[in-house]
C-alpha cells in the first residue's frame, strides 16, 4: 500500500492540479447538459463519482486477469453495468431528478473520464489506490460542474437549489434573469472562465507557445 | 500482464465470467428496485393530477388526498362509455396511447396536434368536492411541440367548459423559451378561461400580444412553435374527435360510474 502522501496526491491532485475537465478537457458534454440547476448538478456529480470510483476498483481487482486483446470491452462491460445500477437507484430514490437528468445518467458510460481513468490508472495500480484515484477525479469533475451550476442557476433563474435568492422581475422582484445561461452553450463560457482563472494561479498548466 | 492471459481459453473464460457477474448485478438491481420505481411513477402522476386540479400543496399526503378527492375512470373514446371491466389502478394511460392495437389512426386533416393516432380508451379523473359531489374533471392531453411530444393534464370546472388548471408534466421544449409552458405564472393565466364558444366549437386560443376575452391566453414569447403546438392540442383534444362528446355527457350528468 502506498504512503499517505501519495494517497493524498492521488485523491486531491485531480481537483485543481490535474483537473479532468479544466486541464484534460474530458467529460465536457455532460458538464454542458446537466448544469442548469444545482440539484441536478449535485446528483450528477455523485453519480459520476460513484461510477468512476467503483469502476476503477473493480477493474483494478481483476486487472491481472484481463486479456489485453479484450480489455476495452471488459472495461466497458463493468462501467456499463455500474451505470445501469446507478440509474436504477436514482429512479427508485430520486425520481424527480432522475427524470430531469434523463439520458445523461446513461451517458456516463461514454464519459471520457471514466474510460480514461480505467485505462490510464486502474489497469496498473492496486485496488485501494485506484478507488482513491476514481474518487479524486470524480471530485475534480464535481468542482467544475458545481461552479458552472452555481453560476448558471443563480444568474439564469435567480435561485440556488430551487430556493429563490434573487427575486425575479416576472414575479414582482428586480432581477432580470440571463436567459442565455439556461442554454447548454453558456457552460462553455463558464468553463472557459474557470480554466482562465485556474491557469492564472497555476501557471505551470499554460501550454508553451509553439 | 502475463502471457497466459492471452490464450483463447482464458480470454473466453474471463469474458463469460464477467458477463455472468455483471448480468446478475444489473438484473438484481432492476428487479429489486422495480416496486419502488413504479410507486414513484404512480405517485408523481397523482401529484400532477392534484396539481392540475388546483388541490396540490407542497408537503401534503398525496396518496390520501388523491384517494379522497379523485375518482379515476377508464372511458372509451369511441362510444364514451365507462369501461366497467377495467380497473383504473391497472390501466396505464401512456401504454394505451402507444399501443397501435388499442388506437385509431388519424388522417392528416383531423390531426392538428401531430399525434398520428389516438388511443381508444383513456383515463379520466373526476374531481370530488369536500361533500363528495363531482365538481370537475382532469383529462390527459398531449401534442407535438417544437422538439417532441408535450404531455399534460387539463382540469375543468363542473360546467366542463371553464379551465380550472393545466399542467405540462413532461416535455422537451427549449428551456427559457418553450420550456416556459411549466411556468406557474403563465399556467395561472389559463384559470377561468372558457374552452367553447356559444356555438359549441372550441374557441380557446393562444394569442400574441395582449390576450383579452374569456377564450384567450397569451402565447409564450420567443416560442411560436411551442405555442402553436399547445393551441393545436387543445383544438384536438377538446374537439369532436376526442373529449368533445365526453364533456357533453359529463355536462348532462350522464357519465356515471354505473
Amino acid at each position: 500500500m502506498a504512503n499517505a502522501k501519495e494517497m493524498k496526491s492521488v485523491l486531491f491532485g485531480p481537483i485543481f492540479a490535474n483537473n479532468p475537465i479544466a486541464l484534460q478537457i474530458l467529460g465536457v458534454c455532460s458538464a454542458l447538459a446537466v448544469t442548469s440547476k444545482m440539484s441536478n448538478t449535485l446528483v450528477m456529480c455523485i453519480a459520476l463519482t460513484a461510477v468512476v470510483a467503483f469502476s476503477n476498483l473493480f477493474i483494478s481487482i481483476i486487472r491481472n486477469h484481463i486479456p489485453s486483446s479484450v480489455r476495452i470491452i471488459v472495461q466497458m462491460t463493468i462501467i456499463a453495468s455500474l451505470v445501469i445500477v446507478v440509474d436504477q437507484v436514482l429512479r427508485a430514490y430520486a425520481y424527480e431528478i432522475s427524470r430531469e437528468l434523463s439520458v445523461f445518467v446513461g451517458l456516463i458510460i461514454t464519459n471520457c473520464i471514466v474510460m480514461g481513468r480505467a485505462e490510464a490508472y486502474a489497469m496498473k495500480s492496486s485496488p485501494g489506490m485506484s478507488f482513491l484515484d476514481g474518487l479524486g477525479n470524480g471530485l475534480g469533475y464535481s468542482v467544475v460542474l458545481l461552479v458552472v451550476g452555481f453560476v448558471r442557476e443563480l444568474f439564469g433563474s435567480g435561485s440556488l437549489f430551487d430556493v429563490q435568492i434573487l427575486p425575479l422581475v416576472s414575479e414582482g422582484g428586480w432581477y432580470e434573469p440571463v436567459g442565455l445561461l439556461l442554454m447548454p452553450p453558456s457552460a462553455f463560457f463558464i468553463i472557459g472562465g474557470f480554466i482562465w482563472v485556474l491557469r492564472t494561479f497555476r501557471t505551470e498548466q499554460v501550454e508553451p507557445k509553439e | 500482464m502475463s502471457k497466459k492471459n492471452e490464450s483463447l481459453g482464458k480470454t473466453v473464460g474471463v469474458v463469460l465470467a464477467l458477463c455472468l457477474v455483471c448480468s446478475i448485478v444489473v438484473s438484481g438491481a432492476a428487479i429489486g428496485l422495480k416496486p419502488m420505481q413504479e410507486r414513484n411513477a404512480a405517485l408523481a402522476m397523482q401529484e400532477n393530477i392534484l396539481d392540475a386540479a388546483g388541490i396540490y400543496e407542497k408537503g401534503m399526503d398525496v396518496p390520501a388526498i388523491y384517494k379522497e378527492r379523485i375518482q379515476p375512470l377508464v372511458v372509451s373514446l369511441e362510444d364514451y362509455q365507462v369501461m366497467q371491466d377495467i380497473n383504473p389502478a391497472d390501466f396505464d394511460n401512456r401504454k394505451a396511447a402507444g399501443d397501435p392495437e388499442r388506437s385509431t389512426k388519424l388522417a392528416k386533416s383531423e390531426d392538428p396536434a401531430g399525434l398520428g393516432s389516438r388511443e381508444d380508451m383513456t383515463e379520466v379523473y373526476l374531481i370530488k368536492g369536500e361533500d363528495g359531489a363531482t365538481n370537475g374533471a382532469v383529462l390527459h392531453i398531449r401534442g407535438q411541440g417544437l422538439w417532441g411530444t408535450m404531455y399534460g393534464l387539463i382540469a375543468l370546472e363542473d360546467d366542463f367548459n371553464t379551465v380550472k388548471g393545466v399542467t405540462f408534466y413532461e416535455h422537451s421544449e427549449t428551456p427559457g423559451l418553450g420550456g416556459e409552458i411549466t411556468n406557474p405564472a403563465w399556467v395561472k393565466t389559463w384559470q377561468g378561461k372558457e374552452l367553447y364558444g356559444d356555438d359549441g366549437k372550441v374557441q380557446f386560443d393562444l394569442v400574441k400580444g395582449g390576450a383579452s376575452g374569456e377564450h384567450e391566453v397569451d402565447a409564450l414569447s420567443g416560442a411560436t412553435l411551442t405555442s402553436n403546438g399547445v393551441d393545436a392540442l387543445i383544438q384536438f383534444w377538446m374537439g369532436n374527435d376526442a373529449y368533445g362528446p365526453l364533456l357533453d355527457k359529463l355536462r348532462k350528468g350522464e357519465l356515471t360510474n354505473g
